[in-house]
């Protein structure tokens, strides 16, 4: 008998139909990939099994975990089970943990409360497992608070609470999203480390198919509350019998179609020269000098128009900071912003009106980046603010009419507020809202790492083809090389705010040079390498 | 389809409020409260000011209820000017002030108008409120600029403290990259982002400025006699609760009439501000 058997799992909330005969199995010591895009019942279906849905919720079917009838069992039975039997990772580091408490309370709550133990025998456990997950006691003692830990950190203690108990079946929903690859990549040897060390079960979830490719012993492919598809990882994902495992994986790896890029003779669009910026740290002494954090030093490149360039690196690397200097939102400490032959500092209001009007910026968070009080049209005509003679009413719709049509919209979703819409529809309205004032420069802080892979496939596309129309140039800001290759055709690898390597994207991810460089490319999940190295093994 | 985007918004408006339960209960009770304050101008029963002093604690009859109400309806004028303009006050000044704060965070400014507010706060409000009434002498219109100003802090600090959250969400960092300075943004975005909160917390000042007019006139700093104010009369009928019940429970029921069509009201119209909470089409 399997350690956690679904059967005909079927869920509604209210009157909304969320799963439907969903059948899973996991073994001990197994790891089951749960993959699909949002809205798809990964999560829903995780959440049956902890117990932990919403109140409307009505689940029928059949969930057995080591012989205990889930559905069935009373709330105490299920609190006994939650967190000593069952561990769950959760997606966000930043707020799973309780703020106010130690890392070493919080590990050592749940031992406490299912064991009974006594304090120092709850922190002497706590200690031994914040080891396992590699948080050594030299740097970081049980009275370290969430907020001193980094992200990929924090993930860490979470992992600690979550298998602190030994438990038999761990859930990993979306466990490295938030972080950048170099850190997922080291969650992900975590997890298979205890899970391989333990004999646990584990149940990952995940939209990224090259994640699952790795670390996953079997796959289960879902699509609105149904399971398409399902069967051994590398067999299910090389072969792609069912039409939507094909789907799926054609656009992670999707590529767009784009000319190469001709350099023009011309000035640079866009020139940066020695730029650095230092942000003042919190005084340590009322007396001592102010110390200062440098996010970017002295940082020079330049970008021709029409080109696409990505500037890749791990979180906190400053390419952030960078986009904002460069939109004019911050100022350098030092060195100069050159845009269209002038220098943005020394710009007055006028001159930077006319800069921003050619320079416009795509978000990451296409949820954030609209306010949910006003109406598309508002929204996207928002930065015609800028135009030289402001359009009138009609010829204002006009133009948010055609920003539409040019995005895949359509005119009439000008009356809707951003809620009515998907995450890649809101996307396809933050470029809308982008292109309105027909920009020569388009910055776009991760512009698809929020999104599915197949809505992330047509808003690349989308990109290409805005490149190819109206002569756009791009400077991508991500951590993901898979955005970088696809739709670049120069890359700078930034390191602790400096550039440590750029050149051509092809060149430079296929045989970087600096530590760097290699270091991401190589933590970069690779959906084919994943999968031949899994059939390599079983030979 | 060829309405303008106001109209639409306008339609969407009344649709969803005429749909929310809470909203259409809420304005139908303060339109009542409103509608009695504004009758008492033209008619009341009885003169409010007259006395009768032997058949004063007659208890409530067929042939004796229109004195107290004649009461009610005159102090609804008091009650509810003195809350309403109070709460206005409070909102013209403090909304402003924590907006600007908000904008300039951090700031020399920013500083000084937070500063200022703990002053305010640190105040007892009772002795600025026998300042005030010492150096202009008592009356309704002193007791709104009491309370008036002591509603100024509270909502400066609310909308700084739901400003500042917005500032650093995308779509605000979006309408910067537009060129858009920070007086349009804090009007355009941040403002009617924060209008939820400003609703609920200045229904609940209201209900507070009416019961602070009643400790003001209940120490003789408010309504002069013999203007009539809700709160005066709850005061003036504690001693005799016991003889007359009715002189403290008629009064009462108004202020809670009217507090509670206001908050029902607030929470409505909430609800049908935020285009997200609306079912349209």
């Amino acid at each position: 008998m399997s350690l956690l058997e679904i059967e005909d799992l079927s869920l509604s909330i209210g009157k909304a139909p969320i799963l439907r005969d969903v059948d899973l199995r996991l073994d001990a010591g197994e790891v089951l990939g749960l993959v699909g895009e949002s809205g798809s019942g990964k999560s829903m279906t995780a959440l049956t099994i902890m117990q932990l849905l919403p109140h409307a919720a009505r689940a029928t079917g059949r969930v057995t975990f080591d012989g205990i009838d889930i559905l069935a069992a009373p709330e105490a039975a299920m609190n006994r089970l939650r967190g000593d039997d069952i561990g769950m990772v959760f997606q966000e580091p930043m707020t799973a943990l309780n703020p106010l408490k130690t890392i070493g309370e919080q590990v050592a709550e749940g031992i406490r409360w299912h064991r009974g133990s006594n304090r120092a025998d709850a922190e002497r456990e706590a200690r031994r497992m914040l080891d396992r997950v590699g948080l050594p006691e030299a740097q970081f003692p049980l009275s370290r608070y969430p907020h001193e830990l980094s992200g990929g950190q924090r993930q860490r203690v979470v992992i600690a609470i979550a298998c602190a108990l030994r438990p038999k079946l761990l859930i990993a929903d979306e466990p490295t999203t938030a972080l950048d690859v170099v850190l997922q990549k080291q969650i992900l040897e975590l997890l298979q480390g205890l899970v391989r060390e333990d004999r646990m079960g584990l149940l990952l979830i995940s939209h990224d198919l090259a994640v699952v490719a790795e670390m996953a012993d079997r796959v289960a492919i879902m699509r609105a509350g149904e399971v398409l598809d399902t069967g051994e990882t590398a067999r299910t994902l090389s072969e792609q019998r069912h039409p939507y495992t094909r789907q799926l994986a054609m656009a992670s790896v999707h590529v767009p179609e784009r000319p190469a890029h001709r350099p023009h003779g011309t000035a640079p669009l866009l020139e940066l020269r020695g730029v650095t910026r230092d942000y003042p740290l919190r005084r340590r002494s009322l007396f001592g000098p102010a110390g200062t954090f440098r996010a970017v030093d002295g940082v020079s490149f330049t970008l021709a128009a029409g080109q696409s360039k990505a500037l890749v690196g791990r979180s906190g690397c400053g390419k952030s900071t960078l986009a904002r200097m460069i939109l004019a939102l911050d100022a350098p400490t030092a060195g100069e912003i050159v845009f269209e032959g002038q220098d943005l500092a020394r710009l007055g209001t006028a001159g930077m009106k006319a800069a921003r009007r050619h320079m416009q910026v795509v978000f990451q968070d296409p949820y954030g980046s609209f306010d949910p009080r006003h109406r598309v049209e508002r929204l996207v005509a928002e930065p015609l603010h800028l135009a030289e003679k402001r359009p009138g009413r009609a010829e204002q719709r006009d133009m948010v009419a055609h920003a539409l049509h040019e995005v895949g919209l359509s005119p009439s979703d000008m009356d809707k507020y951003p809620h009515e819409f998907s995450g890649g529809q809101r996307q396809r309205l933050s470029i809308a809202r982008a292109i309105i004032t027909r920009p020569k420069l388009i910055v776009a802080d991760e512009p698809v790492s929020a999104l599915d892979v197949s809505i992330r496939a047509q808003i690349l596309d989308l990109f290409a083809d805005l490149n190819r129309r109206l002569g756009l140039a791009y400077l991508f800001i991500t951590h993901d090389l898979t955005v970088a290759r696809a739709i670049t055709d120069e890359v700078i690898v930034m390191h602790e705010g400096r550039f440590v390597e750029e050149g051509e994207t092809a060149v430079v991810l296929e045989r970087p040079r600096s530590d760097a460089a290699k270091a991401l490319v190589a933590a970069a999940p690779d959906l084919s390498r994943a999968i031949a190295q899994r059939l390599a093994e079983a030979g | 389809m060829s309405l303008s985007a106001e109209a639409l918004e306008t339609q969407a408006f009344w649709r969803t409020a005429a749909r929310s339960p809470s909203f259409v209960i809420g304005a139908l009770l303060s339109a009542l409260v409103v509608l009695a304050a504004l009758l008492s101008f033209v008619w009341t029963p009885y003169d409010y000011a007259a006395q009768d002093i032997p058949n004063k604690l007659q208890g409530l009859s067929a042939a004796h209820w229109r004195d107290v109400f004649s009461q009610v309806l005159v102090g609804a004028r008091t009650s509810i000017s003195v809350a309403l303009v109070a709460v206005g006050l409070g909102v013209g000044v403090g909304v402003p002030l924590g907006l600007l704060a908000a904008a300039l965070r951090g700031s020399l400014i920013d500083e000084i108008v937070m500063r200022g507010n703990d002053l305010i706060f640190a105040f007892p409000a009772l002795l600025l409120a026998i300042l005030i009434t010492s150096v202009f002498g008592p009356g309704a219109i002193n007791a709104i600029i009491a309370i008036g100003i002591f509603n100024i802090p509270v909502f400066a600090r609310l909308s700084r403290a739901a400003a500042l959250s917005l500032w650093t969400r995308e779509f605000i960092l979006a309408a910067r990259a537009a060129g858009k300075g920070a007086a349009r943004i804090s009007v355009e975005h941040i403002l009617p982002n924060i209008l939820n909160l400003l609703i609920v917390q200045g229904t609940i000042q209201f209900s507070l400025g009416i019961l602070a007019e009643a400790a003001l006139a209940y120490v003789g700093l408010g309504a002069q006699p013999p203007v009539p104010s809700w709160g005066k009369m709850l005061a003036d009928a504690q001693t005799l609760v016991a003889l007359a019940p009715h002189l403290a429970i008629v009064p009462g029921l108004a202020i809670i009439a009217t507090v509670l069509g206001l908050n029902l009201l607030g929470d409505g119209l909430r609800d049908v501000l935020d285009p997200r909470l609306r079912r349209e089409r």
